[in-house]
């Protein structure tokens, strides 16, 4: 196997090493493809969708599909463009997001992806769930309402910690994060120190008695908008 | 030791402790307790080697298992449209009347529960339920008193069964009421045929030379999806590995499709034979059949099969003499979820886990069942490829078109005189499957189920192939008295129910796009709302992980192409400035009962 292959994204070639997916080769090459789910430090799973990109005439998820040489990749296109705001959309509505009281808000990557897009408010209606709040453990509160299933705390107990912390259970719009414990969050060998605290990429899993440690205006997104970290990358 | 622990360590013990294994000792633990307790996941895992957690995934994944108690008997009422409208609705009413309770609740003796669920593959004889594991075909609300009073006297729901059905649904280990209905038979799949011609005839071949017969037959896959089956043999064949694996998909989840179910009662040796054949073209040793579990009642009749011809050795080491052929076959039975029709999700099932698709890549045929190389074949599929080693690939090639090479088998169900089984060449025209099935006032058939398209009179001239209409076997015919926009409206809520729920626009987008169809066919929508539905209906096709949401638009979107004057009699506005579907009445109602008074502007 050669150890270097050329894929084009957006017209623009691009090298890559074999095994790497298409995000991660976009990625180092300065490309920014929205993503929610993947995080550089755990395995992909493509969930969220929203790193669709198009492949050979094809929608794939740039986080999973490996890169292949001669790959065409569009991922700039206004059609994938409004794909990706649509997905965005109904991650807002399929939970309870009041991002003005919500601790994460400035770090959150769903409400900075939201920026990105321009959306103001979602276009669909949204559908008021009743979802459960965990305060059980001592140091880390769980709130659902929060959550995107985009399940980086299941692998990264698994994959970082050594843990099995969390799993999804139940299915369809009824699926939820569960926990390893009889009850609760409280039951299970979390702990504090744990990478899966500090994965979450919304407000879902956050940290107890540090809440606006940070002031609001300060934080990471408040000032550039997501993926502008890649994107420097090239400039 | 208490006595939940002791049989949970029996049933663990049963399956080797296997993590693999979970699915069946769940299974096995829900059938011996009644349920899966939540108090025995902590064991369950213990046993199996695995954590509490993934138990309670598993076990919340699949409708049929679940962690609150129930009654001894479990009714669950086939919930299909076309059982809806064969007086399903009646059926339910009149159960609900008779036992005194509602769905999803126990009569307060703790004897029966009562259920739903999506289509068990018995359309042809709707309305039909499942009590426990048997099947009662042929429903009417009349007989539901009786029934329930036979049931409470006698709590085996198989004293319900007074006749048997046609073939071998009288077999003494099926013993069953269903009937196989075969309307026509065809040359290739139903036809009398030499029993395990096809497999010695394979074995006078080299695997390579049944894999190129395979190829030059043009047999593409039967489930839907229509891959060409040489191909994914050779794939599987030459991918590296020691272990290899032949998976039949006898899941069977298609709303409207029964086609497999009749292949199983009636041809299940030739599904075995066509089973052996792929075992020995890619040199597999070991095959599982995924029953879905609404078919359970086939388990011990096939069990048997498997058993006799283990005996004539055409199962087992050293298959028809042939030293250095082993091969056996086991039965995972699945337990209510339509994803798991899906090949990957098919796999993570039978390793014990919960039915979420994973990445199709590496594919199966390189790292599937056991991350080992796997081909993944529908009943239908194997029972052709055992005919077409006995009467060579020529045959079979010249039968059908030019790309859809072979027959199919359909399975007709609605609005029809004769309900049931047709195999038809390929490229038969649906209107004249339509005429022989006596369907004359025909306003809508769906072809291929939820999954595939809605169409009208003016597609009738099609042919039934991959290149035009393609199906799984699902063709549902629906009269000109049917609301159409109820079918779709009922496939949404099956796609809603069966999303395993791990994409975004899968698992949110049914739920929305089932909503605004229900504004719309409760008049008050706008031409907006169509625009809305088109939108987003291709935004879930486009971007879902796997085939379940990227077809479950399906319903909406062929229903806008082929039948658009029915939403546009709906939306009569011209423009999408008027809100149809506010009520200022039904918004001021919450507020009026917080306040305690009525509003002084807005009230009757
Ligand atoms: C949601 C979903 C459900 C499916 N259900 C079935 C099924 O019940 N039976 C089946 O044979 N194939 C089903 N399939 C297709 C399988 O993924 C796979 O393509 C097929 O089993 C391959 O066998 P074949 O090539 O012989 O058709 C389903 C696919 C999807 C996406
Ligand atoms: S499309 Fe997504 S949510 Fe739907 S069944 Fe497939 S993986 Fe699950
Ligand atoms: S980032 Fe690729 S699917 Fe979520
Ligand atoms: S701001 Fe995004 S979850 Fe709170």
């Amino acid at each position: 196997m050669s150890d270097s292959v050329t894929i084009t994204i957006d017209g623009r070639n691009i090298e890559a090493r074999p095994g790497q997916t298409i995000l991660e080769a976009a990625d180092a090459a300065g490309i920014y493809i929205p993503r929610l789910c993947s995080h550089p430090d755990l395995k992909p799973i493509g969930s969220c969708r929203v790193c669709t990109v198009v492949v050979d005439g094809r929608p794939q998820a740039a986080c999973v599909k490996p890169v292949m040489d001669g790959m065409v990749v569009q991922n700039s296109t206004p059609e994938l463009l409004q794909h990706r705001r649509n997905i965005v959309d109904m991650m807002f509505v399929e939970g309870n997001h009041f991002c003005m009281f919500c601790e994460k808000s400035g770090n959150c990557e769903l409400q900075a992806m939201a920026y990105r897009f321009g959306i103001t408010a979602p276009q669909y209606p949204f559908q008021f769930p009743e979802k459960e709040v965990d305060a059980s453990h001592p140091d880390i509160l769980l709130d659902h309402n929060r959550c995107i299933m985009c399940a980086r705390c299941v692998r990264a107990s698994q994959e970082l910690d050594g843990k099995n912390v969390f799993q999804s259970i139940g299915r369809g719009f009824a699926r939820k994060i569960g926990v390893n414990g009889e009850r609760a969050l409280g039951d299970t060998d979390m702990a504090a120190t744990d990478k899966a605290a500090d994965i979450c990429p919304v407000g879902c899993i956050v940290r107890k008695r540090v809440g606006f440690e940070k002031p609001i205006g300060q934080r990471l997104y408040d000032t550039r908008p997501i993926g502008s970290d890649i994107e420097e990358v090239r400039a | 030791m208490g006595a939940m622990e002791s049989t949970i360590k029996e049933v663990c013990k049963r399956y080797g402790n296997s993590r693999a294994r979970l699915m069946d000792m769940v299974r096995d633990v829900q059938e011996q307790l009644g349920h899966v307790p939540r108090e025995s996941f902590a064991l369950i895992a213990r046993e199996a080697n695995t954590h509490r957690v993934e138990v309670e995934s598993v076990v919340s994944f699949y409708a049929f298992l679940t962690d609150k108690k129930q009654g001894r008997v479990v009714l669950r009422l086939c919930d299909d449209i076309i059982d809806r409208f064969k007086g399903g609705g009646e059926v339910g009413a009149a159960l609900c009347k008779a036992l005194g309770i509602g769905f999803g609740e126990t009569t307060p003796d703790g004897g029966i529960t009562l259920d739903k669920t999506p289509c068990i593959g018995m359309s042809d004889q709707a309305p039909a339920m499942m009590v426990n594991d048997t099947v009662v075909t042929n429903l009417s609300p009349e007989a539901v008193p009786a029934l329930v009073e036979a049931l409470r006297r006698n709590p085996d729901p198989q004293a319900l069964v007074t006749e048997f059905g046609d073939g071998n649904n009288a077999d003494p280990l099926v013993q069953a009421m269903v009937n196989s209905n075969i309307r026509e038979a065809g040359p290739v799949i139903l036809a009398n045929y030499r029993k395990e011609g096809g497999l010695r005839k394979a074995l006078t071949q080299t695997p390579d030379e049944v894999i190129e017969d395979i190829k030059i037959s043009g047999l593409r896959g039967r489930g839907g999806a229509g891959f060409l089956t040489g191909l994914k043999w050779e794939l599987t064949r030459q991918s590296p590995g020691t272990e290899k694996y032949v998976l039949c998909n006898a899941d069977e989840g298609e709303p409207g499709t029964f086609k497999d179910r009749v292949l199983l009662t009636e041809r299940a040796d030739l599904v075995l034979e066509g089973m052996t054949v792929a075992a020995y073209a890619i040199g597999a040793e070991t095959g599982i059949i995924y029953l879905r579990g609404e078919y359970a009642y086939l388990r011990r009749f096939l069990e048997e099969k498997l058993n006799r011809r283990r005996e004539a050795r055409l199962l087992g080491n050293t298959i028809l003499g042939r030293e250095g052929f082993n091969f056996d076959i086991r039965i995972q039975m699945g337990a209510g979820a339509y994803v798991c029709g899906e090949e990957t999700s098919l796999i993570s099932s039978c390793e014990g886990t919960r039915g979420d698709p994973t990445d199709r890549t590496p594919f199966p045929v390189v790292k599937g069942y056991m991350v080992s190389p796997t081909a993944v074949n529908n009943v239908e599929t194997y029972c052709c490829a055992a005919r077409i080693m006995d009467m060579g690939p020529g045959w079979f090639a010249s039968i059908g078109t030019a790309r859809s090479a072979g027959t199919k088998l359909l399975s007709l169900c609605g609005d029809c005189e004769r309900p049931g089984i047709y195999e038809v060449p390929f490229g038969t025209p649906l209107g004249e499957v339509l005429k022989r099935a006596g369907a004359e006032d025909v306003a809508c058939v769906c072809v291929g189920g939820p999954s595939g398209q809605m169409v009208g009179p003016a597609q009738f001239g099609m042919g039934i192939s991959y290149e035009e209409l393609s199906t799984g076997g699902s063709v549902m015919v629906f009269s000109s008295q049917r609301d159409i926009l109820e079918v779709a409206g009922a496939f949404m809520e099956f796609f809603v129910e069966e999303s395993c729920g791990y994409c975004v626009p899968c698992r949110v987008g049914n739920v929305l796009l089932r909503s605004r169809l229900e504004r719309v066919r409760n008049g008050e929508g706008t031409k907006g709302d169509l625009d809305y539905l088109r939108r987003l209906g291709e935004s879930v096709k486009f971007s879902s992980r796997c085939g379940l949401g990227q077809t479950s638009p399906n319903p909406i979107l062929s229903t806008l192409k082929h039948f658009r004057p029915v939403y546009n009699a709906l939306v009569k506005d011209g423009g999408g400035t008027v809100n149809k579907s506010f009520h200022i009445m039904k918004a001021v109602e919450q507020a009026s009962a917080i306040a305690g008074r009525r509003s002084e502007i807005f009230h009757a």
